[in-house]
């Protein structure tokens, strides 16, 4: 009978789907936003200063993050981004006329950002943060799109796709768009500061960093939870926490220099970058301006403040294991991080009071456990420290304990990792 | 009676400096502290390298899958992390490790480890038949013409202790090692620059001659002299990328 215990799923999802479509039909009748202004010629896309402004902005958007492959050409796509529903192939950007963008008008383009839909006028994978970019300007479009076609052009024909049935059929995302993506542009408020505003931009747009930072439902939308609260990075299985540095956010206390830090050096006063985010900023945010990065700053500031979770009541004898912790702690932690979880300025993280610790899930302390690492190489850190990686030397058991620890040691107050979380954690992939 | 006399002031004046002197002089003695007791050495830096391969590179005997670096080639070192990297070589921790380090620092991290001067230790080694260890020898010294198979020792230096700048030593390497990264290169999960000479004599050794020279490897006493031989001194018979492809053509 467990051939119905599949079927039953994806019928469902069908049927939201078709009922999703026909909304989707229903509500149409406008059609595609046709760009209108300013004229594209041959001309200003070579303008030098427009190619700058779209080169710093396609580093801001960490466009080359899904479209590189390990060890390949910058935007020429070839990597495979993995998703709950299949993997999507992250297709060559670059101006090769067969397999890149070189045959694209500046018109598909703006189409393909905008309004999610390819050069054929085809629905696009939402893989491709359209919900996000379609807040991006037409101005800033245009550069990103002159200076792509600088680009070397690199033959990297797309690869196969693997999603799983119904996902793969193109059709089933007008149900999807129906329910999640709503064409937009930016609209200022007025009320708010310049700066305000233009972090609110990047952040909402160009930056996509509500893609990470929001939960994502059974099918893969964020619309239902505040924006920027945090979320589970499916697949990646990262949690990438809620970013309101008010009571109960994720990043409380946190000061607008602690954030303009972390994005420019990797690390804060507060916390180091790690795991996906320590790519973004060795990638990305470390290159982006002073302005625009203290603008990312006010926005994140002013978030509001969250719900206090719950005080989590241990299921089991959370005390004992956090007594076993606290030895592993003082044996292979306390070096570095300090007895009290302190920390040493600009070099180890403190763990009191650091989000990534005490996040919801407990699977980023976990993993930083089990993996160690080096905190991001950025302009102002050529030579990161970095963390011993203790998934050789300690078991499921001791990761458990000394994680269940640090989250209740000190200040800190979330519920504890149990070894079988730990031994999940092991082994999911690492990229 | 509210008045407050001129000295009174001064001492409240005084009192004042000597507090933001002081607290000025213990938050950066504080902060001097701190920072004084985290080393500024690369070996602090590294200790995610560390943890697995030990602090001078030694290696890890006990599992025989963290390799010895002390001592190798450091350009050799250095293309590894690269490799690593680029996906050319897949293992995920070490992928996950140096995925974003710069060229310049993984070329520090090579010369650390390249300078390392640590005994060598021997590596269990398995029990193995006389046949098997001869054929080990002769894969290692002379190769096997019938299957095209070149000496180990054509390029890895006569005593197989590496040649500069960037061809690694094979002696002291574990059996478990030198037969996981043969089987690699054969299954495509460890590669190098192309032409790929590795791979190629990896895919011509067999299952049977891959254990046999890793036997032969991991059983041979170590010669008193682990210095790589100079640059220039080997002349490869296979093309090899990482050789800026000189040699011979098989």
């Amino acid at each position: 009978m467990k051939w119905i215990g599949r079927i039953l799923p994806g019928a469902l999802v069908l049927t939201v789907l078709a009922i999703g479509g026909w909304l989707l039909l229903a509500s149409r009748g406008g059609g595609l936003a046709v760009p209108s202004a300013a004229i594209v010629t041959a001309e200003n896309l070579h303008d030098p200063a427009l190619i700058a402004r779209g080169r710093y902005l396609a580093i801001a958007g960490d466009c080359a993050a899904c479209h590189t492959a390990q060890g390949g050409m910058p935007y020429a796509g070839g990597r495979s981004v993995s998703t709950p529903f299949g993997s999507i192939p992250a297709p060559n950007l670059t101006s090769d006329r067969a397999t890149g963008i070189g045959q694209w008008s500046f018109a598909d383009f703006w189409r393909a950002l905008h309004a999610g839909r390819g050069r054929r006028g085809e629905l696009l994978y939402p893989a491709f943060p359209y919900t996000s970019y379609t807040r991006v300007t037409r101005d800033d479009a245009l550069a990103m799109f002159a200076y792509l076609q600088t680009l070397v052009p690199v033959h990297t024909p797309s690869g196969a796709s693997g999603l799983d049935f119904p996902y793969s059929m193109r059709s089933s995302l007008a149900a999807w768009r129906a329910m999640y993506f709503n064409e937009a542009g930016y609209r200022p408020e007025p009320a708010k500061s310049q700066a305000w505003n233009r972090g609110a931009y990047l952040v909402q747009g160009l930056g996509h960093c509500n893609e990470c930072h929001a939960a994502r439902d059974a099918l893969g939308g964020v619309s239902g939870h505040p924006a920027l609260s945090g979320g589970r990075i499916p697949e990646l299985d990262w949690y990438a926490p809620d970013l309101s540095t008010r009571a109960g956010g994720g990043l409380q206390g946190w000061s607008e220099q602690d954030i303009v830090d972390l994005l420019q050096t990797g690390r804060s006063a507060k916390g180091v970058a790690f795991g996906p985010m320590a790519e973004v900023v060795a990638d990305s945010t470390q290159y982006m301006s002073g302005d625009d990065l203290r603008a990312i700053a006010t926005y994140l500031h002013a978030l509001p403040p969250r719900a206090q979770p719950a005080e989590a009541t241990p299921q089991f004898d959370a005390r004992a294991l956090a007594r076993q912790g606290g030895k592993v702690y003082g044996q292979h932690c306390a070096d570095c991080h300090g007895k009290d979880g302190e920390g040493v300025a600009g070099v180890y993280p403190p763990l009191d009071g650091n989000s990534a610790v005490t996040e919801p899930t407990g699977i980023n302390a976990t993993r930083m456990v089990l993996l160690g690492g080096f905190a991001p190489l950025t302009q102002a850190n050529l030579r990161p420290y970095s963390m011993p990686p203790f998934a050789q030397q300690l078991n499921d058991s001791e990761v458990s304990a000394v994680v269940s620890y640090i989250r209740q040691a000190w200040t800190n107050r979330a519920p504890v990792v149990r070894p079988e979380d730990v031994s999940h954690y092991r082994h999911t992939p690492m990229d | 009676m509210m008045k407050t006399s001129p000295g009174t002031h001064l001492t409240r004046i005084h009192a004042a400096v000597a507090w933001f002197v002081a607290v000025t002089f213990v938050g950066a003695s504080g902060h001097a502290v701190a920072a004084a007791k985290v080393p500024d050495t690369l070996q602090q830096r590294i200790a995610a390298c560390t943890a697995c391969h030990g602090v001078h590179g030694e290696g890890e005997l006990k599992s025989g899958f963290f390799p010895r670096l002390a001592g190798k080639p450091a350009a050799y070192l250095a293309r590894q992390l690269q490799n690593f990297q680029d996906g050319l070589r897949k293992y995920a921790p070490m992928e996950y490790t140096v995925r974003q380090l710069s060229p310049a620092y993984m070329r520090e991290i090579a010369e650390y480890f390249a300078t390392q001067q640590v005994p060598y230790a021997r590596s269990p080694v398995p029990n193995a038949s006389a046949a098997m260890l001869q054929r080990g020898e002769q894969l290692t010294s002379h190769g096997d013409p019938a299957l095209k198979i070149p000496a180990c020792s054509s390029c890895h230096g006569t005593q197989l202790t590496g040649v500069q700048p960037s061809i690694p030593a094979l002696v002291g390497l574990p059996y478990d090692y030198v037969s996981s990264q043969l089987g690699s290169w054969r299954t495509g999960t460890r590669a190098s620059a192309a032409p790929d000479c590795m791979a190629v004599i990896a895919r011509r050794l067999g299952a049977s001659d891959i254990s046999a020279v890793a036997t032969w490897l991991a059983s041979r006493e170590l010669p008193a002299d682990m210095q790589a031989q100079p640059a220039g001194s080997i002349k490869p018979p296979l093309r090899c990328g990482v050789l800026g492809e000189h040699g011979g053509g098989a």
